[in-house]
């Protein structure tokens, strides 16, 4: 972690072009779009928005921090295996949600066999979690695959 | 009087119309580049002022947001202009079919009911089973939600596996054999 830190107060220019606006608004955002992603994450049941929307709004202040730092530094905050086992996970999570319907003599994906309608919520938050992991790793691995390629 | 609605849709009409029009003009990719996400924000607007605000929030992420990074990226590995290349060779015949399409698509038209109708068809078959079922098995109120995860979790789940096959996808065809291991 130390390194990362060291390696992130060198850094203050893209190319060697100093960029401090795109910086303060950087650092003022993030948090605030991170929080709103959570909240569009488990909210999700009563206000607009979903996993999809969540993990779309999760990996842009990762792929902001991306742009005015360095893809390269993100990557090893965030590795892409990490993102990679995250992407599989997410669909595991939504499938093995459904697959639970099928052990408990129930149809694929009805979730009413948990506890009638609290086990409807419990599968809901669960699918959208597995959405919204799947999403959120799958965005970051597509700029990362950009970003990381070397011009030939 | 005339509703501040249709003074709202005619405004997003026209932005729409000049940003499409200046889109298909413009032959720096860059500039295309920023002009889409300008399009993609007020095709956002257009959705919020439609009541569909699920919608409007995974346009202005997706389309305004992530696709134009990732189109910005493919730009800074590729080339921020056009080739003049076999530019000019099949014009003619692209702008006929745009044209052809164009004019089917304002042939159907005619045959959409009107905006929130309530005779739409949409409106007059599983919906109400839907708004009903919502409060009555999940017991909260974003119908939309219990759609997506619940009365149509099969969808869902194919969209996410293709979410996931596009990662994959992506990460095959970019990904440098030496750093696959990072």
């Amino acid at each position: 972690m130390k390194e990362i830190h060291k390696k992130i107060n060198t850094i203050s220019t893209i190319h060697g072009i100093e960029r401090p606006i795109l910086r303060v608004v950087s650092t003022l955002l993030i948090p605030f779009v991170t929080l709103y992603a959570v909240y569009v994450q488990l909210n999700g049941e009563y206000s607009p928005g979903g996993g999809f929307q969540a993990g779309v709004i999760l990996a842009a202040p990762i792929i902001l921090f991306a742009l005015f730092l360095d893809a390269e530094i993100m990557t090893s905050v965030i590795p892409m295996s990490f993102l990679r086992s995250m992407a599989a996970t997410g669909v595991l999570t939504y499938s093995s949600t459904g697959l639970a319907g099928i052990f408990c003599g129930r149809n694929f994906l009805d979730y009413s066999v948990f506890a009638g309608s609290f086990g409807q919520k419990l599968g809901i938050f669960l699918v959208e979690l597995g959405v919204g992991m799947t999403v959120f790793s799958a965005m970051l691995i597509i700029y990362f695959s950009f970003a990381l390629r070397r011009k030939k | 009087m005339i509703e501040i609605v249709y003074v709202v849709d005619s405004l997003l009409l026209l932005f729409l119309l000049v940003s499409a029009l200046a889109i298909a003009r413009s032959a720096d990719l860059l500039v295309v580049t920023i002009l889409l996400s300008i399009f993609s924000l007020l095709m956002a607007a257009a959705y919020l002022v439609m009541d569909a605000p699920d919608v409007a929030i995974t346009e202005a992420a997706v389309g305004a947001g992530i696709s134009t990074i990732v189109l910005l990226a493919a730009i800074s590995l590729t080339g921020r202009y056009e080739s003049k290349r076999g530019q000019n060779s099949s014009n003619a015949l692209s702008f006929l079919i745009v044209l052809l399409m164009g004019a089917g698509l304002f042939y159907a038209i005619q045959d959409l009911p009107e905006f929130g109708s309530n005779d739409a068809p949409v409106h007059n078959q599983i919906v109400a089973y839907y708004i009903e079922g919502t409060r009555k098995f999940m017991g909260f109120t974003n119908v939309v939600t219990a759609i997506l995860a619940s009365f149509r979790g099969y969808d869902t789940l194919g969209e996410t596996a293709v979410v996931l096959v596009a990662a994959v996808s992506v990460m095959l065809l970019l990904w440098d054999k030496d750093e696959r291991d990072t």
